[in-house]
Formats: C-alpha cells, sequence, structure tokens
C-alpha cells in the first residue's frame, strides 16, 4: 500500500471511532505515526484539520436534532481558548519524543476512563432491565 | 459559595480542554463531555454540544500547527476524506453494534498504543 493508501485507511478507522463518539481523533494520531510513519506534530496537526468538517457535518445533524446547547458553549468556549493558543504553542517547543510520550500517557489515562465509563453505563443498563419486576411488586404493595 | 466553585471548576476544566486539544492535537472533546456533564447538560446534549465547543478550539489551534509548518498537503485531504467518510459510517452503524462491546475493544486498544508510545 502506498503511504496515502494507508492515510485513508486509518482515516476511515478514526472516523468510525469518532463517528460512534468514542474519540476518534484519539485513537488516530498514533495510528498515523505508528502506520503511515508520520511525525508526531504532523499528525496532531492534521488531526486538527480533519476534525474540522467532520464536526461540521455532526454538529448540523445534532442542531436539527435539538441536541446542541450554545448557551452553555460559550463561556466554556471564550476559556478554552486561552489554553488552547498555549498548548499549540507549547507543542511547538516541545521535541517529538517528548510530545509522543506525554500523547502515549495521556493515552492510558483516557482508555482507563473510557473503560470504566463503558462498565459503569453497561451495568447501568443492567441493573435497569433486571430491577424493573422487583419495583412493580414494591409499587403493588 | 458553592456556586463560585462550581463556576471556578468549570473555568479551569475550561482551559484544561483547550490546552489539551492545542498540545496533542485532539482529545479535548473527551474531556470537554464529562465538563459539560457537570456544569449541567445531560448526556447526549453533552456530547452534541463538546463538538461546538471544540470546534473554534480545533480551528485555532491549527491554524498554529499550520503556521509552525506543520503541513503536508496530500495527508491532510486524504486525512480529512477518510474521517468524513468513517464518521459517516460509524454514525449510521452507532444503534446496530454492540457500544458495550465496543467500547470496551477501544479503551484496551488505547491503553495498548498508549504503553507503546510511552516505551519505544
Amino acid at each position: 500500500m502506498s503511504p496515502w493508501q494507508i492515510i485513508i485507511a486509518v482515516s476511515v478507522l478514526g472516523g468510525i471511532i469518532g463517528g460512534m463518539g468514542m474519540g476518534g481523533g484519539t485513537l488516530l494520531i498514533p495510528l498515523l505515526t505508528l502506520a503511515a510513519g508520520l511525525e508526531q506534530h504532523l499528525a496532531q496537526s492534521i488531526n486538527l484539520v480533519a476534525f474540522v468538517p467532520m464536526s461540521l457535518v455532526a454538529i448540523f445533524i445534532h442542531k436539527k436534532n435539538g441536541y446542541v446547547c450554545f448557551k452553555k458553549s460559550i463561556p466554556i468556549v471564550c476559556t478554552a481558548i486561552i489554553g488552547a493558543v498555549g498548548g499549540s504553542v507549547l507543542a511547538k517547543y516541545s521535541g517529538g519524543y517528548i510530545l509522543r510520550a506525554c500523547y502515549g500517557a495521556f493515552l492510558i489515562a483516557l482508555g482507563i476512563f473510557q473503560f470504566c465509563k463503558v462498565i459503569i453505563s453497561a451495568v447501568k443498563q443492567y441493573k435497569a432491565k433486571h430491577a424493573k419486576p422487583k419495583t412493580a411488586v414494591v409499587q403493588s404493595e | 459559595m458553592n456556586e463560585k466553585i462550581k463556576t471556578l471548576i468549570l473555568y479551569i476544566g475550561s482551559v484544561a480542554v483547550g490546552w489539551v486539544s492545542g498540545f496533542f492535537g485532539g482529545g479535548g472533546g473527551m474531556l470537554a463531555v464529562p465538563l459539560l456533564q457537570f456544569g449541567g447538560l445531560d448526556s447526549k446534549r453533552a456530547h452534541a454540544t463538546a463538538l461546538l465547543v471544540i470546534l473554534p478550539i480545533c480551528i485555532i489551534s491549527a491554524a498554529i500547527y499550520l503556521y509552525n509548518g506543520y503541513y503536508d498537503g496530500q495527508s491532510v485531504l486524504c486525512a480529512c476524506l477518510g474521517v468524513v467518510m468513517g464518521g459517516i459510517m460509524g454514525a449510521a452503524l452507532l444503534n446496530k453494534l454492540n457500544a458495550t462491546a465496543i467500547g470496551i475493544i477501544f479503551s484496551l486498544l488505547m491503553i495498548g498504543i498508549g504503553i507503546k508510545l510511552v516505551i519505544v
């Protein structure tokens, strides 16, 4: 496979994960560096740019369904921009290896967080399914 | 007082979301969702609004990255194409696949890749 074919393949995979709401971008960056052999900074830059068209489509769909809350987002966006500028500038001054290792640690933390989230929601679903007859009995008493 | 602390946490969390997106070039959305839930949104609204929060942050971070010379036209084009195609597929598959199984697979994958990035 030529490099651009590998890039398309891992991007589709990242997009699928992202489209399911599981943080596709976080996996796309290591896929780009490990599978396509891109430099860490470049992979991060690509992920940032690729997120824009993807999220525009997603926001449009969610907006139609009435799930987007503009009012809540404004103060968060304004503060977050300060952090974004700081982080982006700092990334330039970090070497590829340091950035890569930090990213790895970040990914491990996110993976653990995601794992707990999935397990908790699965347990909740299981409980909701199996608790119904019990509550019905309590109510009838 | 309680309300003040909550607002303070929201603002500190917002800076963290921005910093993570800028420094790591992604992943801010995964922090923005719990932050918005903390701010009083339900899960579905938090997921949708997180996209809106991340979009301007991504545009600004991307502009700084591009300005610093991290750019490769062909790779960017291929990635955009792939991500949009994959995104549509993912959204369509969302209700057809077992979310718990996929969630477990991806979180383990993230931990595995994370360990590899730290070690090598």
